[in-house]
């Protein structure tokens, strides 16, 4: 095992039902790098995003099989779920602010944790808002809906209700796929930035942004992952076939 | 070219003709609620208000205010009984919607399959029961049971319009708040599970103040149900000839009770105070109304610029 692997994943298979959607699945994830995880419609790059944190286990009829260790503990056998997810934040496809105020947005995690005191709230809501590059933007209308502001700003409001938890990873499920192309590279951008402190996994249809932003880059296709290597070579000197044809858009 | 066409069949030219009678149809048949609700205003509204003007009118001011109603003295006070109406549904509501609310979760979000299949069953057809077998289930056990822990000689009482009412409220609290919680986006929930937020955690930080309008809503609607409720509460307030109740064990005498019981064999004055107790109870009714419609219209605007 690398020394700097954040998240290491070992024969993992996943079920849903009698349909395996992952198969085998080998991976070391670096810790403070950002690692795409691209792939056709239906390859399991988002299901094994989901297993990361155990949003999986809120599915029926999942069965799991293999092993995830994040710093060398297992999340399955050493962790509980809740536990889990303090440390592995995630960031969704539709940007999903609850319909509450922007500051109760942000404050929602830290409140569940068990922080009461308004000034600590304060300032992790300060924090985060501005780690997310939102900050001058929502300054002053904490108070109102963040229903109310566009979708990009929604979805970097949702990255800073994410780190006010402070995890160490964040995982992205598609981040900007429902977002214009500004909004999108303020994402792009922002990610690139906060990798300097957190560990960011990736799961994107846009191969532009994969190759843009990312450490490493790890292809799946029908559940499997086919190379995983450096965004560098899967984009120039792909190994298989099955990437090559797959980055150069002959399928997917 | 003498070809026949469809458009010079009869039916074809006849057909905007037939689309306007058909557009007369469904507005008359629209009509008749509107109607309805127009001429019941007009007709207990216009017998209602009679008493209060003329020669030998009665003092409105005696009317809402007065403690006691005794046609043979021609004494009709209804104080007393608005008291009783609001007290009463106050108390179905401070036991029916915490109970209603848990229900609706529990089906919602906890239950397994299988006991979801015998609560829904069940509710609707709690909400199918006539009132008048809430009535006689509330005389034949509700009131003998109090009469036993009473302080009080009748088991009749304002804690038996209140049992009897909780019943009767709860499948419109717990079906109503049951469609606003699962319209709430699944994606809310996924957020709050990713913050690191326990199932119970998600239920009453997210999901029930996602869902509060509609369960407001459900909320007053149960009033409105509450308040008009007639025949059961009838059989189990004892509709005492006066006094305001001052505790659960006190008997009572709701305004609907009040209109059920005398206006079979009242007249004159007598009838037209009736109707005038009416009155008072529609302009309740519509208050509650209103104020639905103020909330349901939020619902829908939920999240725009507050």
């Amino acid at each position: 095992m690398n020394n700097n692997s954040k998240f290491s994943v070992e024969d993992l298979d996943l079920f849903y039902g009698d349909f395996q959607a992952l198969k085998k699945i080998n991976m070391e994830i670096q810790e403070k790098e950002i690692t795409a995880l691209i792939g056709p419609s239906g390859c399991g790059k988002s299901t094994f995003l989901k297993t990361l944190n155990r949003m999986n286990d809120l599915v029926e009829g999942v069965t799991i099989k293999g092993k995830i260790s994040l710093d060398g503990k297992d999340i399955f056998k050493e962790m509980d779920a809740i536990s889990l997810r303090t440390r592995v934040g995630m960031v969704f496809q539709q940007p999903n602010p609850f319909p509450m105020s922007i500051y109760d947005n942000v404050a929602y995690g830290p409140r569940i944790h068990g922080i009461t005191k308004k000034s600590v709230l304060d300032e992790i809501v300060e924090r985060s808002l501005r780690q997310a590059a939102i900050w001058d933007e929502v300054k002053d209308k904490l108070k109102k809906s963040a229903l109310a502001i566009s979708g990009g700003q929604q979805q970097r409001l949702c990255i800073a209700r994410t780190l006010a938890i402070e995890p160490e990873v964040i995982l992205m499920d598609e981040p900007t796929s429902a977002l214009d192309p500004i909004s999108t590279l303020k994402i792009e951008d922002l990610a690139v930035e906060l990798k300097k402190d957190y560990t960011i996994i990736m799961v994107t249809h846009n191969m532009q942004q994969a190759a843009r932003i990312s450490d490493k880059t790890a292809f799946f296709l029908v559940g499997e992952v086919v190379e995983f290597d450096s965004t560098e070579n899967i984009f120039n000197n792909p190994k298989d076939i099955r990437t090559e044809e797959y980055i150069t858009g002959r399928f997917g | 070219m003498n070809k026949t066409s469809i458009k010079d069949s009869i039916a074809f030219k006849n057909r905007e003709g037939n689309e306007k009678i058909f557009k007369y149809i469904f507005l008359s048949a629209a009509l008749i609620s509107v109607i309805s609700v127009i001429a019941i205003i007009v007709f207990v509204f216009g017998k209602g208000i009679r008493p209060f003007f003329g020669d030998d009118a009665y003092s409105f001011t005696n009317f809402i205010t007065g403690l006691r109603w005794a046609p043979s003295d021609n004494e009709f006070g209804i104080f007393y009984m608005i008291a009783g109406s609001l007290l009463s549904t106050l108390g179905a509501i401070v036991l029916g919607v915490p109970v209603g609310l848990l229900t609706a979760v529990y089906i919602a979000e906890l239950a397994p399959k299988k006991i979801e299949a015998i609560l829904r069953p069940a509710i609707e057809l709690l909400a199918g029961i006539p009132s008048v077998i809430f009535g006689v289930f509330g005389l034949g056990i509700i009131v003998p049971i109090i009469k036993d822990i009473s302080p009080q000689q009748s088991g009749q009482s304002m804690l038996a319009v209140i049992l009897v009412l909780t019943m009767m409220i709860l499948p419109t609290i717990i079906s109503l708040s049951l469609s606003s919680i699962r319209a709430i986006p699944k994606s809310y929930k996924d957020a709050s599970y990713g913050l690191g937020a326990s199932k119970i955690q998600t239920i009453f930080k997210c999901i029930l103040p996602a869902a509060k309008s509609g369960i407001l809503a459900a909320v007053v609607l149960g009033i409105g149900r509450a308040i008009g409720e007639t025949t059961a509460v009838m059989m189990v307030a004892g509709n005492n000839s006066g006094g305001i109740p001052l505790s659960i064990w006190d008997k009572t005498r709701p305004l609907t009770s009040n209109v059920a019981m005398e206006m079979g064999y009242a007249s004159g004055q007598h009838q037209e105070l009736l109707f005038s107790t009416g009155v008072v109870l529609f302009i309740f009714i519509m208050v509650i109304n209103y104020v639905l419609i103020k909330i349901t219209s939020k619902v829908g605007s939920e999240g725009e610029k507050r």
